[in-house]
């Protein structure tokens, strides 16, 4: 049997690139997922990903087309809805996911009116779906930062994050800085958004920054499991797609996404404990261990 | 034995401008179990909130063995109502406990057989051990209720300030967790417990406060805990202009 289309793609330049910035992105994407589905921070996840719109207009309208300055406008965007977000509901009656959605779906239409106003002709929907295979140097730089500012900052505030993530009262009894300490996640929130555009676009990240870890949460009760495992899973999974999308010439940011789902997918049905399969299989209750209870 | 003491004075919390906690002076001895009664919006959880540094403190002081602010972290604990958590949280029991050493490790510093014995310690004086791998979800109430105090005893602590933990709880739960908390102030802690069953007040506390925004009176149990208290703390309007004698607490 011939196998060389199988490694087919690894003798390309643009998909050595490709694959590279696939682990790192998945892998950053993943290990944060683990905190995006804990706080349940999900459709704030994918608020924030439609504001970075505007930042990226603002960008090529001043300076056109440049990967640096895209990086900076939609890190400025995407910063401004998150703070004014947490400013809006911590001075008035407003909740936090009504001032985001208000803030963010301002932000994007924003963007959209910047957009029409360019005049560089801009493909939206690389924005929106995301380009991998277009990964220029610049891009892969910003990727690499991306990951290596934002893994070591959650592995060092591991334990703060998880007393935070717990139960933020007890947290603060202990002098943990809990408002800090959610700025700083949101931030890497902002980060790795930015780093899986390129990937996947805005509509897609939401399912790099939530399937991983969403995963292992149904095969695990350690968090540190959800971080790593979820790190991995993101970087094996994004990688897989993207190969998949090459051997059957798909697009590669769904082709990532559905991978990343589709080993949800199976975790949802098969996990040991957490899963439904199983769990209808399993008598309703243990008779006999209950009986002996009873009997103490 | 002398113990340390919980010295409270003048503390004022108020939210926006209205005063949840007012001007309340109290010393709280260890080796006590304390009940803190009061209607609801009576101040009960921002008095503990006060005290465990969660909400600034408008006026007064807070000391407990010669230290205050920021020193006193480590020796109080305060234990939230149990609605208040997350228990699909992926945490096991021995998860929860070992937080509690993580307030005297830092944010770096290594987890060390000292701290994993100090841990073993607080699952077995609270009876956890063989429960010490489950998630938290698959817990009882009183057994939740029993984890936290793990994790407080892990901390080192000895303030324990206990929101509402009978509430929820069956008959037989309520009697082990009120012999638990007996234990802890025998062992020489201080335990500061908000209730709202007036029926167990006299098997389960050694004295009580009686708070409605203003402090209403604290003693003995035997001695404060009467119809006339009860009356004046669940009946009165907070900041209806009545004025408590400022002798009567004491």
């Amino acid at each position: 049997m011939n196998l060389v289309w199988l490694f087919e793609p690894f003798r390309h330049e643009f998909m050595q690139r490709a694959l590279f910035g696939c682990a790192l992105i998945g892998f950053t994407n993943g290990a944060l997922s683990s905190f995006i589905v804990i706080r349940r921070l999900a459709l704030m996840a994918d608020a924030m990903a439609h504001s970075l719109l505007p930042g990226v207009a603002v960008a090529l309208l001043l300076f056109g087309l440049m990967p640096g300055t895209l990086f900076v406008g939609a890190l400025v965007a995407a910063l401004l809805v998150a703070f004014g977000t947490q400013i809006i509901s911590n001075s008035s009656r407003i909740k936090e996911d009504t001032a985001l959605g208000l803030l963010f779906a301002c932000s994007f239409s924003l963007g959209l009116v910047l957009i029409s106003l360019c005049s560089v002709r801009v493909n939206v929907s690389d924005y929106l779906f995301g380009n991998i295979l277009g990964l220029g140097d610049a891009d892969l730089w910003i990727i690499y930062f991306i990951s290596l500012v934002a893994l070591p900052i959650l592995v060092g505030m591991e334990r703060p994050l998880l007393l935070t993530m717990f139960e933020p009262s007890i947290a603060s009894s202990q002098g943990v800085p809990v408002a800090s300490v959610k700025y700083v996640l949101i931030g890497l929130l902002v980060l790795a958004m930015i780093s899986s555009l390129q990937a996947v676009g805005v509509i897609l990240a939401l399912g790099m920054l939530i399937a991983p870890a969403a995963t292992i949460y149904l095969l695990s009760d350690s968090l540190a499991a959800m971080f790593w495992v979820g790190g991995i899973l993101g970087s094996a999974g994004s990688c897989t797609g993207l190969l998949i999308s090459y051997w059957l010439n798909l697009p590669s940011g769904p082709c990532i996404v559905l991978v990343l789902g589709g080993v949800f997918l199976l975790a949802y049905l098969f996990a040991p404990r957490y899963g439904i399969v199983l769990k209808l299989l399993k008598p309703r209750h243990f008779h006999e261990a209950s009986l002996a209870r009873w009997k103490r | 034995m002398s113990y340390h003491r919980l010295e409270i004075k003048d503390l004022t919390v108020s939210y926006k401008r209205v005063p949840a906690v007012h001007h309340v002076s109290l010393e709280l001895n260890c080796g006590s179990c304390i009940g803190l009664l009061g209607p609801n919006g009576a101040g009960k959880t921002s008095f503990f909130k006060a005290l465990a540094g969660l909400v600034p403190i408008e006026t007064g002081t807070v000391r407990f063995h010669d230290q205050s602010g920021k020193d006193l972290r480590s020796e109080i604990a305060y234990l939230p109502q149990r609605t208040m958590v997350d228990w699909d949280f992926p945490v096991t029991v021995r998860g929860i406990v070992e937080m509690g050493r993580y307030q005297a490790l830092g944010w770096w510093k290594k987890f060390r057989e000292a701290d994993r014995l100090a841990v073993d310690r607080a699952l077995e004086t609270m009876e956890l051990k063989d429960l010490a791998e489950r998630q938290i979800s698959a817990l009882s109430g009183g057994q939740q209720q029993r984890v936290f105090l793990a994790r407080a005893l892990a901390q080192e602590a000895h303030v324990f300030l206990l929101d509402e933990p009978f509430s929820g709880l069956d008959k037989p739960a309520q009697d082990l967790l009120g012999s638990t908390i007996r234990h802890l102030a025998a062992a020489g802690n201080l335990l500061v417990v908000s209730h709202h069953d007036l029926k167990t007040v006299r098997e389960l506390f050694d004295e009580v406060i009686f708070i409605n925004g203003e402090l209403v009176a604290f003693g003995e149990t035997d001695q404060v805990f009467s119809m006339e208290n009860i009356q004046k703390t669940f009946q009165t309007n907070i900041f209806s202009g009545v004025v408590h004698e400022p002798g009567l607490a004491l």
